[in-house]
């Protein structure tokens, strides 16, 4: 018999049983569903993980400042300044695996523009910056290495304030904003980047020359950076070496004794970022094998209702051997119906399963991403418990003697 | 008749093992059928009649002896040789009809082909004829639950003799029919018979084996007697009242 006759025959008789054999699919359907759904879902949830970490900035380190010991109380990091503007011309001109570097000093201050005032953060940097977060402008210009040298009164804005200061869609771009009493001319506005992992704003922002902000907003303390270095390495492979290597670079400079703690810390984001997506993936491994453990409980149900089948049918088996099936013919014939039934439950399975994700995505506001590989190995997946669980009934059912199969009652 | 005989059973001895107790189904058959001739074999249950009818339909191998199904020793084939075998050589009629439910009367008489490999256009063609020779070529696509008892065995018939087989081997046959219907299958046959085909039939009822061209009786797994006689003559009574079957 021809695999095609042998596919009509199965359909056939698992036609003539629709309700029965709906029943004994929905276990792999509800598996394979499930997989596909728990996939898509993590999928999306990583992904979000991985753009929020791209838009803090592109393989990016942050070196903060070392710790102070006064009286025994521990400060925190940052809270003794130990970085030196040499030490940032040290990292930016020696180490190769650094793209850029620039410092980052920061303070909270009230802005005003002519109508409104608004409580933001004041960030001095140098042009760099932009570079390290890859944060373009949506209006006007970034600042310059000449606004940095000349200790130009310019800012670039975040989007947030520039909404806040001169409302939603204008153009703050020439206008004046008072930090401190100090006017300010707006020469940019930033490109919107949303919200941190942690839920603040990255665009309530204003962004100045650091040497302006030195001079006006909030003095300096000579050779020391009051505030953090960022630094972005040239790959997201050579970042643990970019941080490995400035870690050496300032002992050096520092010349701290072997033994001794850093004076300063190094933050390594993409790290983070790893960890966090490693969380997720576990989660989703988790949710995977969950579902798997009901495709294997689908198999199993497909098994139980193969080996009711092959009993209630002994004696249509029978017949079949005296007309002339041979043992292989029938194993052949079971095996397809079982895979007939699981294949059909997986493909159901993928329907529903992406269907699924896409109506928990909308309802509760989260990203779904489908990979074809998985519903791929899914519909293998499904295949393959259904050849597995196959197997035994149709073994039976062709091992069964035909004179006594055509008595059975 | 020139050349070895269709069937031929040289000291065929059948054991069976229920556990310690040996059962001899068998004890040493010799017997010849020659082709066309309409054989009846008769005894009571546990006469072996069963049994011998298995051997030849090749279901069940002897524990002893010989079988040559047209002059070829056929005991010690694999069990893939003996369904080919069978399924070219030997058409089953059963008692209770064995059709496959919810399944037309034209599949159910090619089910053979499609295990003989013949193609689908094919055996459309070949079951079709077969069921118009049992006078059933109008219920083609009637399901068995749709026909009565007599046309059912028909069907079953037409599915024996879809392959084209030497021997048609029918267990009790008419069991399940009424007389009417009974003489009807005796009828089909004796037919059958003259045509070349070689029928052997177990039956306990004495009545339907006057239909035949020889008798076996059998008893306690040996052969009884064995006599050729002038088969009464088929003959389908006209209808009367109450009879199961509509008037054609």
């Amino acid at each position: 018999m021809n695999p095609l006759q042998t596919l009509r025959v199965a359909l056939r008789a698992l036609t003539r049983n629709k309700m029965r054999s709906f029943l004994t699919t929905l276990g792999v359907v509800i598996g394979v569903s499930a997989v596909i759904a728990m996939v898509a879902i993590g999928d999306g949830a990583k992904a979000r993980v991985e753009a929020t970490f791209a838009a803090m900035g592109s393989n990016m380190l942050i070196v903060l400042p070392g710790t102070s010991t006064a009286g025994g109380a521990m400060g925190g990091f940052g809270s003794m300044p130990t970085l030196t503007w040499d030490d940032l011309q040290a990292i930016q001109s020696e180490i190769p695996t650094v793209r850029a570097a620039a410092a980052q000093l920061r303070t909270n201050a009230q802005v005003m523009s002519e109508e409104q005032n608004w409580g933001t953060q004041i960030f001095g940097t140098s042009p760099e910056y932009f570079q390290i977060r890859t944060w373009p402008v949506a209006q006007g210009s970034l600042l310059t290495q000449g606004d940095v040298d000349s200790g130009n009164k310019v800012a670039v804005i975040g989007q947030t304030v520039a909404d806040k200061l001169f409302g939603q869609n204008s153009n703050p771009v020439g206008q004046s904003i008072r930090i401190k009493s100090i006017p300010f001319t707006v020469v940019g506005v930033l490109d919107k980047k949303g919200q941190s992992q942690w839920g603040q704003d990255y665009d309530d922002i204003v962004v100045v020359p650091v040497t302006t902000y030195q001079q006006k907003i909030k003095g300096g303390l000579k050779n020391f950076i009051e505030g953090s270095v960022a630094v972005s390495a040239t790959s997201a492979d050579s970042t643990s070496r970019a941080e490995s290597q400035i870690r050496a670079l300032l002992r050096d400079r520092h010349r701290l004794p072997l033994g001794a703690d850093d004076d300063f810390s190094i933050r390594n984001l993409s790290e983070i970022a790893s960890a966090q997506q490693e969380g997720t993936r576990t989660l989703t491994t988790l949710l995977a094998a969950i579902a798997a453990v009901s495709l294997l409980v689908g198999g199993i149900g497909i098994m139980n209702i193969m080996l009711v089948s092959v009993t209630e049918r002994t004696r249509e088996i029978g017949l079949r051997m005296a007309v002339g099936a041979k043992p292989a013919d029938i194993r052949l014939q079971f095996l397809v119906e079982a895979l007939a039934l699981s294949v059909t439950g997986g493909l159901i399975g993928v329907a529903l399963g992406v269907f699924g994700a896409w109506r928990l995505a909308t309802s509760f506001g989260w990203e779904v991403l489908y990979r074809p590989d998985v519903i791929a190995i899914a519909v293998g997946f499904s295949g393959l418990v259904g050849v597995v669980f196959g197997l035994y009934p149709a073994h039976k059912a062709s091992r069964l003697d035909p004179i006594t199969a055509l008595r059975f009652e | 008749m020139s050349g070895p005989s269709l069937i031929q059973f040289q000291n065929v001895a059948k054991v069976y093992h229920m556990g310690d107790v040996e059962v001899h189904a068998l004890r040493g058959v010799s017997l010849a059928i020659e082709q066309g001739e309409f054989t009846a074999i008769m005894g009571a249950s546990g006469s072996g009649k069963s049994t011998l009818m298995n051997i030849v339909g090749l279901l069940d191998r002897p524990t002893g002896g010989v079988y040559l199904l047209e002059g070829e020793p056929v005991s010690a084939l694999s069990t893939e040789r003996l369904a080919e075998v069978r399924n070219r050589t030997i058409g089953f009629v059963f008692q209770s009809f064995n059709l496959l439910s919810r399944t037309s009367a034209l599949e159910n008489v090619e089910l053979p082909l499609l295990y003989a490999g013949v193609g689908s256009a094919e055996r459309r063609r070949r079951a079709t004829a077969s069921l118009e020779r049992v006078d059933l070529g109008s219920r083609a696509d009637h399901h068995p639950n749709q026909m009565s008892g007599g046309q059912q065995q028909r069907v079953a018939i037409a599915r024996a003799l879809v392959t084209e087989p030497r021997v048609i081997l029918a267990d009790e046959p008419t069991g399940n029919l009424d007389s009417r219907t009974s003489v009807e299958v005796m009828k089909l046959f004796q037919e059958l018979g003259r045509g070349g085909i070689t029928v052997v039939l177990v039956t306990h009822e004495p009545d339907i084996a006057q239909y035949a061209s020889r008798v076996i009786h059998m008893r306690d797994g040996r052969v009884l007697s064995d006599e050729r006689q002038d088969p009464k003559v088929a003959v389908v009574p006209p209808w009367t009242q109450g009879d199961e079957e509509d008037p054609p």
